[in-house]
């Protein structure tokens, strides 16, 4: 079996194991559009009293809020994936196990966690977008270029979202407790990649910082390229070279990790 | 039914004190949680004031006006999510068969339920929602009367009320549907959520929804705006902002009755 067939048949096996809970899928629809619907009129206040506030107008900033339910699952912002696992396995010791396969460790969890996303953002994304189209005027683009520039950016969006809460998993090997760093990249997440509020309302430095974070990758990036408000171009340029910092850092510190791993017996 | 209650209380006060012990047994640990609950609630406020440094009403509401709705909305809502903010877990427990176990012992399985994790580390949410308050009471403008000084606990104090009806009657709901605690955080979180931003903003077929359907407008919506001095959006009588005691307790009796049918609908997984 050749490797490209082997992490393509491990991405499968993600997107399988997320489409048997059907239920909660439609569950969290559900929460995703009824929290869309509160953003979506606290925005329509708020863009109400100052129109074109970020460069935003009316239409694009509801489009804005459909985009972040949309992406919720997708990029893992304010719930967990992979790494509460990963971490277990740490913590348990299983890790040994999985670090004599003749496979990648990171390469593996990257290909499942992907088989993740694209199931959570045909499951959990298309659904609530629809809803907001029907009861809200959005800023959507007519022909099906930037659709799919937009999905580029979702897909490098999600080696970024990967990326980063690898690095948080491995830290398990030194605290083997991952509760702490996982709320706190929990949190930062949330706030950086732009879900309480599109980054370009944030005012002055705190907006500037904001934007050059990896975090704004998930949510701003896809956005705004949705949104013709920036160059896709750039903005892959961007994604990609925090995907390839991140994933570099992980894989730097999975081989610090790896040669500190003490397997206790029992 | 009288000694059921008290039966009930006493075990759930017994189970959670266990779980208090337990997390004492790691204090630090408590502390760093409890501040994350803290943060974690306080990012919300935070998006709030940054909407506020671009604007100076939202809604035709000022900061200040927000702040009490939304304080009134946070303390009430860590309230109940301290009680029986557990209560999400019963399908997990469903699915997985543990349900079984507390079936067995006597004692009432609500109480068992409702108090399974207490979770101390919930007061970071009480704790954030009273200083949002305590910044709203202090910087309002409002001339005071009794009836609005005593509005505020008793805003607080049946506001829990009602949305711990709403965590015992999303619980009943999963009984049905067992992984479908998603459902739950809509009305929860999300009622929550909701309730921090002023009525005026939503459309009327919400605010119609969630006054007379499910009343969480009673949480703070109602009672808060006469604190305010403002009309509620919706033509209701002015009394009804002094109702939120009995709509806590009318939402307790109902979600009461709903998780006993819940209950009684139980077949087991056998697993």
């Amino acid at each position: 079996m050749g490797t490209g067939r082997l992490y393509a048949a491990v991405a499968a096996g993600g997107f399988r194991r997320y489409a048997t809970y059907r239920v909660a899928t439609a569950a969290g629809v559900f929460t995703n559009t009824v929290f869309g619907f509160i953003l979506a009129y606290t925005y329509l206040a708020l863009w109400h009293e100052k129109p074109h506030l970020g460069g935003y107008d009316q239409a694009q900033a509801l489009t804005y809020v459909w985009v972040g339910q949309a992406m919720f699952a997708v990029m893992v912002l304010g719930s967990v994936g992979f790494e509460e696992e990963l971490i277990e396995r740490i913590r348990t010791g299983d890790i040994a196990v999985d670090l004599y396969r003749p496979v990648d460790l990171q390469m593996w969890w990257l290909a499942a966690d992907m088989g993740r996303a694209l199931f959570q953002l045909l499951g959990r994304g298309v659904v609530p977008m629809v809803c907001g189209a029907l009861f809200f005027d959005l800023a959507l683009p007519s022909g099906p270029l930037p659709w799919l520039a937009c999905l580029v950016a979702v897909v490098l969006g999600a080696v970024v979202s990967f990326a980063i809460r690898y690095i948080v998993a491995l830290w398990a090997f030194w605290l083997l407790d991952g509760a702490g760093a996982m709320q706190i990249t929990w949190l930062t997440g949330v706030f950086f990649s732009g879900m309480l509020l599109p980054l370009n309302v944030f005012p002055g430095a705190l907006g500037d910082l904001a934007r050059l974070l990896p975090w704004s990758a998930l949510l701003q990036a896809p956005a705004d390229v949705l949104l013709g408000e920036a160059d896709p171009w750039g903005t892959y340029a961007f994604q990609l070279a925090w995907a390839a910092a991140l994933l570099a850092v992980g894989r730097l510190i999975q081989s610090a990790a790896t040669r500190k791993v003490v397997v206790q017996g029992g | 039914m009288y000694s059921r209650v008290r039966d009930g209380l006493r075990a759930y006060r017994m189970i959670a004190a266990m779980w208090i012990r337990s997390t004492m047994a790691y204090r630090a640990s408590f502390a760093m949680t409890t501040f994350g609950n803290f943060a974690a609630t306080s990012f919300d406020f935070v998006a709030i004031l940054l909407m506020f440094s671009q604007v100076d009403e939202l809604g035709g509401y000022t900061l200040p006006e927000i702040a009490l709705l939304y304080g009134t909305s946070g303390v009430a809502f860590g309230l109940a999510d301290l009680m029986i903010g557990s209560m999400d877990r019963l399908g997990r427990r469903v699915r997985d068969g543990t349900l079984d176990t507390l079936l067995v012992r006597p004692v009432p399985v609500l109480a068992q339920v409702a108090a399974d994790k207490f979770a101390l580390r919930r007061l970071g949410r009480i704790t954030q929602g009273l200083f949002v308050l305590g910044y709203a009471l202090t910087t309002l403008d409002i001339v005071w009367t009794p009836a609005k000084v005593l509005m505020i606990p008793l805003m607080v104090c049946s506001g829990g009320l009602i949305f711990a009806a709403v965590f015992v009657a999303g619980a009943a709901f999963q009984f049905v549907a067992q992984d479908a605690s998603e459902v739950q955080n809509a009305f929860t979180y999300g009622g929550a959520t909701l309730l921090q931003y002023p009525p005026a903003l939503f459309a009327k077929d919400l605010l119609r929804g969630v006054t007379f359907v499910l009343p969480l407008a009673f949480v703070n919506w109602v009672p808060g705006l006469y604190v305010l001095g403002r009309p509620y959006p919706l033509d209701l009588p002015t009394w009804l902002a002094f109702a939120p005691p009995l709509v806590g307790v009318a939402c307790c009796a109902l979600a009461g009755l709903a998780w006993r049918a819940g209950l009684r609908s139980y077949r087991s997984t056998g697993s």
